[in-house]
């Protein structure tokens, strides 16, 4: 009784500690899981890209159905409710106000924003060409649009900023509103302030959004229309949202299920209770171990975990079956030890992920690791301490005899059987190895959360607003703002002879909305006094059918312009260029980074060369500022660090396969023994990732963890098919069939989700464990045929005596 | 306010804006009848192409600068001014939607975007299409001469307008030229040839 009252206040108190270590873990739901423990400098700006950038932060949002003018006024209306919003850093839905005072603002700083200006556009001979051509354009139909402008800016700055800033780009407007190109739609596009990676802010802020939206839409009683949104918040809100329901759906059917099976078995609450007792404290074991070794828990570690030991759930099952029958000695002398091997290889398998090199997955190794260890530790000196005196279990002697007469059959045909799965193993091998080259997805998409329908929306809702998806950025870092803003300058200069050669479409360049100080200084100063500027305009004005005698607006600000205060980020405020101007301008705690986005020359095909890019850039003179100009191919960059991810998680496999057979064989003493006991676990593994790969599916490293697992859990079932010597008893056979019709219904229900990573999971350890059961019995069990079964009987019954004398 | 340094223009147009001003004036009615004819007439042809030269006459320049290139239009609602000297630009009408290719580059933007200079381009395309209501929606309308030779004066109905008046000029079913006068004392005059139907 002593000891028995020192174990259980062991565990409680083991419990309360990691309790504590869990109540006090940081909880983290953002892509850092994914960045590599020691990423390259390209590695960091791929995640702070993911993680911070003005993509990140954007929602975009479309109204369609109703007709016309109730879309057009729930636009208004969310636009100005929205703008009042703190959460929001910006707000653009095409309205004319906005639009105003973005002209307003390029007007009156054109001669320090536009990239035409300087010394030579002065000289007598450059205004000449300017004014030549404004002369021209007014008799063109456009001349209507710059006909006012004309006596306050004849060289056509203005427009000249325009067609910098790419505003050919933006969607078409009706009304003051956005619209899509069929006009079904009406546009918005929002920016949160927060972070791209605070979730619960870009959560609000879509939560704001609908508000909005159902508030106007009630005022307009406009039922009909319907709120659409899409971009990387929606997504990362949404499939937080959809994992996490997924997630807490599936557990609790699958919860509900298992319960169900076992209160079936053990019918007794209690016991039920009891035998998630070592399930329940590996999974506190396990985020306490991660906890500890991370300092922080991701949010996948969480989601994923308790999946991860469900083996757990197992080892009770064995406990208590074995143990009601037998009694806790014979479980502890005779099923333990295998319980206890099969937990080690499990460990050895998880081992594998550690080393992985990004922590989502080596986490998972961790939290395993502790959680098995746990969960065996409870069942071996927890679970017999407090089993209720009196259990009454179903019976399944019956169950596991009709087994074991049926094993025994098939034993006869034992070599047909051997030879058959020998045959369908080399054809799984055969298929895994034509298929090789497309086996794996080596697209970091592949372990996107989101539903090809939203993904398609997306894609609608790019085209309906010219966002192109940058696949490829410049990316300039420098210790403060002027040195980014000069670097990239230059960069976009290095650029210009490939954007006339239509190799690439354009940029969106931060030194367009505000070029560097030292830029605006030289185009100011640039600008000749009024008496010489009268001067030239005479000379310049010759031959030419413009009266250069009414330029005086023209005179007067080019002159005012001499004197003019320099623009900074906060001359922008107030106009939508500023959320633009932020989008490429990053600062963090110790420098500051300006992204320089690179357009495809022609949408349809929205490629770019990026060796001519480098090629370009590599011309660069180094700076003295200690600014560095990078090319970051999105997609390519964060392909190349998943592939290195496969790569280290596979190699991790591998030795966690040697491993395994290096543990098997040193408890058996055989080495042939060892591969005796992976050879239906590696026929179960070939079956499945074939089946896979028949039916189309690339494997993902979810399907990797998979396949691991059918391994971990499957280790349980062949060793004890190899444990004794004319295979388990009857009733171990049926606590075996019991653990894992629980594992194939718990992972099953995961194959119905909509998150395609869950289903990964469930499509791969659902058929592999049962397959790893059917295999291991069909190729391990050494049952004797039926004819023999008398004195198997007898000898399960001496067994059953032996229990009940201890 | 200064009158344009170019060329006067020709004396019947001065006649025929006298002969708007006192119409105006006097209040005298469109001669319904003669004008749903005429736009009958002009509703028949469902495609019509001219190659036109234009002068603007602006407070701006010191002698008139002159535009050519083709004019078409497709019923119902389609119209295309094709500039090709002084620099090719190419200007779609489409619904309500305008198209401005310059240099490579297209512009869109919506008409009712820029209400100023919406009788420029209303007053050309409502009288090819032949749509005597959607002229009603942005002008007044008179109607002068006769069927054999008829002029349009189209009075803005905004008073804001830039445009201050619109008169077109035409024999039967076919437009010959169009005067748009500006409130700044602009102006800019388009004569157009047709092209023979195909």
């Amino acid at each position: 009784m002593r000891t028995r009252a020192a174990i259980v206040s062991i565990w409680l108190a083991t419990l309360a500690l990691a309790l504590i270590a869990v109540l006090r873990a940081h909880y983290v739901a953002d892509m850092s899981g994914f960045l590599p423990a020691r990423p390259t400098a390209m590695q960091r700006l791929l995640v702070e890209q993911l993680r911070e950038g003005a993509a990140a932060r954007t929602i975009m949002i479309a109204l369609e159905g109703g007709d016309f003018a109730q879309r057009a006024a729930i636009s208004r209306s969310m636009a100005a409710a929205l703008r009042a919003d703190p959460r929001f850093a910006s707000i653009a839905n095409g309205d004319r106000a906005a639009a105003e005072a973005d002209r307003r603002f390029l007007f009156e700083h054109r001669y320090l924003l536009s990239p035409a200006v300087d010394a030579e556009r002065f000289g007598a001979q450059g205004l000449h060409r300017a004014l030549a051509e404004t002369s021209d354009a007014l008799a063109e139909p456009s001349g209507e649009w710059i006909k006012d402008l004309v006596p306050h800016d004849p060289t056509g700055e203005t427009l000249a900023i325009i067609d910098a800033l790419g505003a050919e780009r933006a969607p078409r407007t009706r009304d003051g509103v956005w619209v899509s190109a069929d006009g079904r739609r009406t546009l918005l596009v929002a920016q949160i302030a927060a972070s791209g990676s605070d979730l619960d802010a870009a959560s609000a802020a879509l939560a704001a959004t609908r508000a909005a939206f159902e508030s106007a839409a009630r005022a307009q009683g406009a039922r009909e229309v319907r709120l659409l949104a899409s971009g990387p918040p929606v997504f990362a809100v949404a499939s937080r949202a959809q994992i996490e329901r997924a997630a807490v759906r599936l557990s609790i059917a699958g919860g509900v299920l298992v319960l169900g099976v076992l209160l079936s078995v053990y019918r007794s609450l209690g016991a039920v209770v009891l035998g998630l007792a070592p399930v329940a404290s590996g999974a506190l074991v396990g985020i306490a171990a991660v906890a500890l070794s991370f300092g922080v828990v991701q949010g996948t570690t969480l989601g994923f975990g308790s999946t991860l030991i469900g083996e757990s759930v197992d080892y009770s099952i064995y406990f208590f079956i074995g143990a009601s029958a037998l009694g806790a000695d014979w479980w502890r002398a005779r099923l333990w030890p295998t319980v206890r091997l099969g937990m080690l290889v499990s460990v050895c398998g998880f081992a594998s992920l550690v080393p992985a090199g990004f922590p989502g997955l080596a986490q998972l190794g961790v939290y395993s690791i502790g959680g098995l260890l746990a969960a065996a530790a409870v069942t071996r000196f927890v679970l017999p301490a407090l089993r209720p005196r009196r259990l009454a279990l179903r019976d399944l002697t019956p169950l596991g005899a009709r087994t074991a007469a049926l094993l025994g059959r098939a034993h006869r045909a034992r070599r047909v059987l051997a030879g058959g799965a020998l045959l369908l193993g080399v054809a799984a091998l055969g298929v895994l190895l034509l298929e090789r080259h497309r086996l794996w997805s080596h697209e970091l998409s592949s372990l996107s959360p989101i539903a090809p329908a939203a993904q398609r929306l997306d894609a609608e809702l790019r085209a309906d607003l010219g966002a192109a998806d940058v696949a490829q950025l410049i990316v300039v870092h420098g210790p403060d703002l002027q040195s980014v803003l000069r670097a990239a300058e230059r960069a976009h200069r290095a650029l210009e002879p490939l954007i006339e050669a239509h190799r690439v479409g354009g940029l969106d360049d931060p030194a367009a909305y505000l070029p560097s100080l030292d830029t605006q200084g030289a185009r100011r100063s640039s600008l000749p006094d009024a008496a010489t500027l009268r001067e030239r305009l005479q000379v310049a004005g010759e031959g030419l059918p413009l009266a250069v005698e009414q330029l005086d607006a023209f005179v007067k600000d080019v002159d005012a312009a001499r004197t003019a205060p320099l623009l900074t980020p906060a001359s922008l405020r107030g106009t939508s260029l500023e959320a633009g101007f932020k989008a490429l301008v990053l600062e963090t705690s110790d420098h500051w980074t300006a992204l320089l986005a690179l357009h495809a020359p022609d949408p349809l095909h929205p490629a770019i060369d990026g060796a001519l890019v480098r090629a370009a850039l590599a011309q660069l003179p180094a700076d003295r500022s200690g600014s560095e100009v990078h090319l970051l191919d999105l997609k390519a960059e964060s392909d190349a660090l998943y592939e290195s991810y496969r790569a280290a998680a596979l190699r991790g496999a591998a030795f966690g396969l040697g491993a395994i057979v290096v543990l098997i064989a040193l408890a058996r003493r055989s080495l042939v023994g060892a591969l005796r006991v992976l050879a239906p676990l590696v026929l179960a593994v070939l079956l499945v990732a074939a089946a896979l790969t028949l039916s189309g599916t690339q494997l993902t490293l979810m399907h990797l963890v998979g396949l691991l697992l059918i391994v971990a859990v499957g280790s349980n079932y062949a060793l004890f098919f190899t444990d004794a010597h004319r295979g388990p008893a009857p009733l171990t056979l049926a606590s075996l069939g019991v653990a894992n019709v629980s594992t194939v219904l718990g992972f099953g229900l995961l194959m119905l989700s909509h998150v395609p990573v869950l289903t990964a999971l469930g499509t791969t350890v659902a058929p592999g464990t049962l397959l790893a059961l059917l295999l291991s019995a069909l190729l391990l069990d050494r049952r004797p045929a039926p004819a023999h079964q008398r004195k198997l009987a007898h000898q399960e019954g001496l067994n059953r005596q032996e229990g009940n004398d201890a | 306010m200064r009158s344009p340094r170019g060329g006067d223009p020709p004396r019947w147009i001065r006649r025929h804006r006298a002969l708007g001003l006192l119409a105006l004036l006097i209040g005298l009615p469109a001669r319904s009848d003669d004008l749903d004819t005429l736009m009958q007439r002009l509703a028949r042809h469902r495609h019509g192409e001219a190659s036109f030269v234009e002068q603007h006459f602006m407070r701006l320049l010191k002698r008139p600068v002159e535009s050519m290139g083709e004019l078409r239009f497709d019923a119902p609602d389609r119209l295309e001014k094709r500039t090709l000297e002084p620099q090719p630009e190419d200007l779609v009408l489409e619904g309500e939607e305008l198209r401005v290719t310059r240099h490579g580059r297209t512009r869109t933007a919506s008409l009712a975007d820029y209400p100023r200079i919406r009788p420029l381009i209303e007053s050309i395309r409502a009288t090819l299409a032949g749509d005597r209501a959607a002229l009603e929606q942005v002008f007044e309308v008179h109607f002068f001469g006769d069927l054999e030779r008829w002029s349009l004066l189209l009075v803005p109905r905004d008073a804001d307008s830039r445009v201050t008046q619109v008169q077109i000029e035409g024999a039967r079913d076919e437009l010959l030229m169009v005067e748009v006068r500006e409130r700044s004392g602009d102006r800019s005059l388009l004569t157009l040839r047709e092209h023979p139907a195909p």
